[in-house]
C-alpha cells in the first residue's frame, strides 16, 4: 500500500513538472483548431463597457448579446468578441502593447481588429504603424467625418496629417454643481448666475472662501482642479526629451495647497471612495469639475442613495446637480476607436465607424436618452438638441446642458497634446498629494516628479519648472 | 539487492540511468523556465534596451552603466524601505508564532479544538495577497469602517478622520500588520512540527528537574528547534526581500507617501512601465545575488547544525 501511494505520487509530482511544458506547446493548436469551426470573430478591446454598451444598445446590426456579454452576435454571423482590461496601473496599455506587437503573427481570429485609446496617449498609438488611416485605409469619406467636431479630429491625426482614429463623443469640460448647496452658498442655483460668479480664478477662490464660511467643501479633493488648468498649458509635456512644467500646473499646485490648508476640500483623491461619496446624497462639496462623459458614467451613478433604484428625482441627489462652464475651458478624457494594421475585417470596422461615429441620427438618439446623456460627436445634431426647447436632462434639474457647451466645444485646442501627457498627468498628481499631506516640501515634491517621470521614460534627459 | 542484481548479468546493466530520467522533467522545466530567463536578465543587465512609446530602443552594449545609474539613484533607500517593512512584520510574527506553537505543543495545557485554530491561524494566507490588500485599502480609507469605528466610540472628530494612507508611520505599519497576518500561521505550523520533534523525555527529564514553563520554553525548546528558527529567518528574509504585491496594492503602486513604503520589487516594477530590461535586469541580477548568500547562509548553517548533533552522539557511544 504504501509503495503504491509512492508510486502515485512520484508519478504525479512528474506529471506536474511536464504539464506546464505540455501546456505553453499546446496553446498554438487549440488557437488553430477555433479558427477551423467556420466562426468569423471581430476583436474589440477596451478598458471598460461604455463602448460595449453604445455599440450593442445602437448598432443596428447588432443581433444578439451573450449572457455574459463577453460576445456580441451580428446578423452577418460575425462574433465580436470584447477584451476588457483594467486600466489601473498602466495595464490595458500594456496587454494592448503586447498583443500589437505580436499582431503579424497572429491567427486572424485573434488579431486585435478595433482597439480604443483616450485623448492622453492616443498619440502613442496613432503615430506609428499599428493603426489605420480611417479615409484612405479604411474607407471613410471626408464627407462622412465633416459633422464631428474638429478637435476630435486633430487629436487622432499622425505627424502627416492622417486621421487615423473617430469617436462618437465630444468632451468639453465643465463645473458641475449640487443646486441645493449653490443656493445655500450663493442663493441661486441658476446656471447663469453661478457661472457669473464662478467665471474666473479669483472668483472662483472667493466663493470657495464663502463656501467655508457657510460650512461647505469648494472642491473635494486635490486633483479636481486639475484638468482645468493642464488643459491651458501653453506647451506640450515634453519637447526634445525635456519636460516642460508649465506655470499653469504650478498655478494649480498653489491653489490646491491654499485649499487644503484653508479647509476648503476634503483631501480626497481622484476617484477614491470618498471622493465617490463627496458626490451623494450626504455630499457636502459645491462642485466637481467633470467633462460630459462624466455626467452620465460617473456623476449620476455616485449621485443615486439607492444604486439599484430607480434613476429619478428622491433617489439620492439626482435632479440636484446642474453644470456650468466654470473658470476655464477644458476638455477631459474621451474614447476614441483605432482600426488596428493587420485587421481583416475593414468592411465591418468601416460600418462600426460609419454607424456610431458619423450617423447623425444615431448618435443624437445617445444623447437624449436620459441614461446616456452623452455629449456626441455631431456638431449639427448638438445645434439641433441645443435649441430644441423640450429637450432638459432630468438629472440636470431639467436643464439643456447640451446648449450649454454646443458653442464651447468648437473652440477646444488640441495643438499641446502629446504622447507623454499620461505619465507627466498621473505622476505630477501623484507626487503633490504628498505636498499637499504636509509630507515632504515643495522641492522634495518636485524631486519626487522628476524621479518617476524618467523612471517611466528613461529617454527624459532634464524637467525644466518654470521660475 | 543491486550488487545480486549487476553480478547476475555481468555487471553489464546499471540503473543509475533510471535516476536520471526520473529527475529529467524537473531539469527540463528549470532550464527552460529559470535557467533560460535568468541568463538573459543577466545578458540584457548590460545594455541599453526599452521602449518609448511602441518603438523599441536598443539592445545597445553599455557595460556597467545601469549598475551605475541604480547605486546613483535611491537604490539603497528602498533597500532600507524593505528591510524596515520586513522586520517590522517579522518581529510580531516570530513572537506570536513562537508563543502559539509553544502552547499548542504543551502537553499539560491540553488546549481543547487545536486542529480548530491551526487551520483558521492559517486562513488569512489563503486568501490572495492583492485582495488582501484591497480589503484593507477598503477599510483604512479615511471614510472606511475603521474611521467610521473610530468616530463612533469618541476616539476621534468625524470631521477630522485619521488619514492611514497619508501618514508614514501608518502605512508602513499596515503593510506589517498585513504580512504578520498572513504568515505568522505559517510560521506557528512550521515551529510546531520543529517541537514535535523534540524527544517528551527531554520535557520530562526537565520536569522532574523542576524548571518551571520559562525555563523550560528557554533552555530546551529554543536551542533544540533552533535550525528551524533559521530556516524561518532567512527564507523569510528572502520572502521580505522580494516584497511585493502587499505594498504595491495598498499604496497604488507609489509607494507613498514619499515614496517611504517603496521596495526593492516595486522600484523594479516602476522600470517597467517603459519595459526598461536593462535597468530593471541590473536590479534583479543584485536582488539574486543577495538572495543566493542568504541561500548560501541557510544552506551551511543548517549542514552545521547536523555535525555538532552527530559528535555529540559519536560522544555518547564512545562512553559506553
Amino acid at each position: 500500500m504504501k509503495g503504491l501511494m509512492k508510486k502515485v505520487v512520484a508519478v504525479s509530482m512528474a506529471a506536474a513538472m511536464v504539464v506546464p511544458m505540455v501546456g505553453c506547446g499546446g496553446s498554438d493548436g487549440s488557437k488553430s483548431a477555433s479558427s477551423d469551426d467556420g466562426k468569423h470573430y471581430l476583436n474589440i478591446w477596451c478598458w471598460n463597457d461604455e463602448f460595449q454598451s453604445r455599440f450593442n444598445d445602437y448598432y443596428p446590426e447588432v443581433k444578439e448579446v451573450s449572457k455574459d456579454k463577453s460576445t456580441t452576435t451580428l446578423n452577418d454571423g460575425t462574433i465580436v468578441k470584447w477584451t476588457i482590461n483594467e486600466n489601473a496601473n498602466n495595464n490595458y496599455q500594456n496587454k494592448l502593447d503586447e498583443a500589437l506587437l505580436a499582431q503579424e503573427s497572429a491567427d486572424d481570429n485573434d488579431k486585435i481588429d478595433i482597439f480604443l485609446v483616450e485623448a492622453d496617449y492616443a498619440l502613442k498609438y496613432v503615430d506609428s504603424d499599428y493603426t489605420l488611416d480611417v479615409v484612405n485605409d479604411i474607407g471613410l469619406t471626408e464627407d462622412d467625418l465633416s459633422d464631428q467636431y474638429q478637435y476630435t479630429k486633430d487629436i487622432v491625426t499622425d505627424s502627416n496629417g492622417a486621421q487615423k482614429g473617430t469617436s462618437w463623443q465630444a468632451t468639453p469640460g465643465l463645473f458641475a454643481y449640487r443646486r441645493s448647496i449653490a443656493k445655500a452658498v450663493l442663493g441661486t442655483d441658476d446656471p447663469t448666475e453661478v457661472q457669473a460668479a464662478l467665471s474666473d480664478w479669483d472668483k472662483f477662490d472667493a466663493v470657495a472662501e464663502q463656501a467655508n464660511a457657510a460650512g461647505y467643501k469648494m472642491l473635494s479633493g486635490y486633483d479636481d482642479s486639475y484638468r482645468t488648468f493642464s488643459n491651458n498649458v501653453s506647451t506640450p509635456w515634453v519637447t526634445d526629451n525635456e519636460v516642460n512644467v508649465d506655470p499653469q500646473i504650478m498655478r494649480w499646485v498653489e491653489q490646491t495647497k491654499n485649499y487644503t490648508d484653508k479647509g476648503y476640500n476634503n483631501k480626497t483623491s481622484l476617484w477614491s471612495d470618498g471622493w465617490a461619496s463627496d458626490q451623494g446624497p450626504d455630499g457636502d462639496v459645491l462642485g466637481f469639475f467633470y467633462s460630459t462623459w462624466g455626467i452620465n458614467f460617473t456623476l449620476l451613478g455616485n449621485a443615486l442613495a439607492d444604486p439599484d433604484g430607480a434613476q429619478e428625482v428622491g433617489n439620492g441627489a439626482y435632479g440636484d446637480w446642474a453644470v456650468c462652464e466654470g473658470p476655464a475651458p477644458y476638455y477631459w478624457g474621451g474614447t476614441w476607436l483605432c482600426a488596428a494594421n493587420g485587421t481583416d475585417d475593414v468592411d465591418t470596422i468601416k460600418d462600426v465607424m460609419l454607424k456610431l461615429t458619423c450617423d447623425k441620427d444615431i448618435m443624437s438618439s445617445m444623447t437624449r436618452n436620459q441614461e446616456i446623456q452623452d455629449y456626441t460627436n455631431t456638431v449639427s445634431g448638438m445645434d439641433e438638441i441645443a435649441n430644441d426647447e423640450s429637450y432638459g436632462s432630468d438629472f440636470l434639474g431639467g436643464q439643456n446642458h447640451v446648449a450649454l457647451f454646443s458653442e464651447t466645444a468648437q473652440k477646444i485646442d488640441m495643438s499641446n497634446v502629446g504622447a507623454y501627457d499620461q505619465g507627466c498627468n498621473e505622476s505630477i498628481q501623484k507626487a503633490f498629494k504628498d505636498y499637499f499631506d504636509g509630507n515632504v516640501t515643495m522641492d522634495e515634491a518636485k524631486e519626487n516628479f522628476e524621479k518617476t517621470i524618467t523612471e517611466k521614460y528613461p529617454e527624459i534627459t532634464k524637467v525644466n519648472w518654470p521660475e | 539487492m543491486s550488487g545480486k542484481k549487476i553480478k547476475s548479468k555481468g555487471g553489464a546493466v546499471s540503473y543509475a540511468k533510471w535516476g536520471y530520467i526520473f529527475i529529467l522533467p524537473f531539469f527540463l522545466a528549470f532550464a527552460i523556465f529559470q535557467l533560460v530567463p535568468l541568463c538573459s536578465t543577466i545578458y540584457y543587465s548590460f545594455f541599453e534596451y526599452y521602449r518609448s512609446g511602441l518603438s523599441i530602443i536598443g539592445p545597445n552594449f553599455v557595460g556597467l552603466d545601469n549598475y551605475k545609474s541604480l547605486f546613483e539613484s535611491d537604490f539603497l533607500e528602498y533597500a532600507g524601505n524593505t528591510f524596515v517593512l520586513w522586520i517590522a512584520g517579522f518581529i510580531p510574527q516570530i513572537v506570536v508564532s513562537l508563543i502559539l506553537a509553544a502552547w499548542f505543543t504543551d502537553q499539560r495545557l491540553r488546549i481543547k479544538g487545536k486542529q480548530f485554530f491551526k487551520v483558521v491561524i492559517y486562513m488569512p494566507n489563503l486568501i490572495m495577497a492583492s485582495a488582501f490588500s484591497m480589503l484593507f485599502f477598503a477599510l483604512f480609507s479615511d471614510i472606511g469602517p475603521v474611521n467610521g469605528f473610530l468616530a463612533t466610540i469618541g476616539a476621534i472628530d468625524p470631521s477630522h478622520p485619521i488619514r492611514f494612507f497619508s501618514s508614514i508611520g501608518w502605512t508602513r505599519a499596515l503593510i506589517a500588520l498585513m504580512n504578520f497576518l498572513m504568515w505568522f500561521g505559517n510560521t506557528t505550523i512550521l515551529l510546531m512540527a520543529a517541537v514535535m520533534g523534540i524527544s517528551p523525555s527531554l520535557f520530562e527529564a526537565a520536569e522532574l528537574d523542576g524548571a518551571n514553563h520559562r525555563q523550560i520554553f528557554f533552555k530546551v525548546t529554543l536551542p533544540n528547534i533552533r535550525p528551524i528558527l533559521v530556516y524561518v529567518l532567512i527564507t523569510s528574509m528572502i520572502g521580505g526581500l522580494q516584497m511585493f504585491d502587499v505594498p504595491q496594492i495598498l499604496t497604488n503602486g507609489s509607494g507613498n507617501p514619499n515614496r517611504s513604503s517603496m521596495t526593492l520589487l516595486m522600484f523594479l516594477n516602476s522600470h517597467l512601465y517603459s519595459k526598461n530590461y536593462g535597468l530593471a535586469g541590473a536590479l534583479s541580477v543584485i536582488l539574486f545575488i543577495v538572495s543566493a548568500i542568504l541561500c548560501l547562509v541557510v544552506y551551511f548553517s543548517l549542514n552545521k547544525e547536523d555535525s555538532p548533533a552527530n559528535s555529540k552522539h559519536s560522544k555518547k557511544k564512545a562512553k559506553h
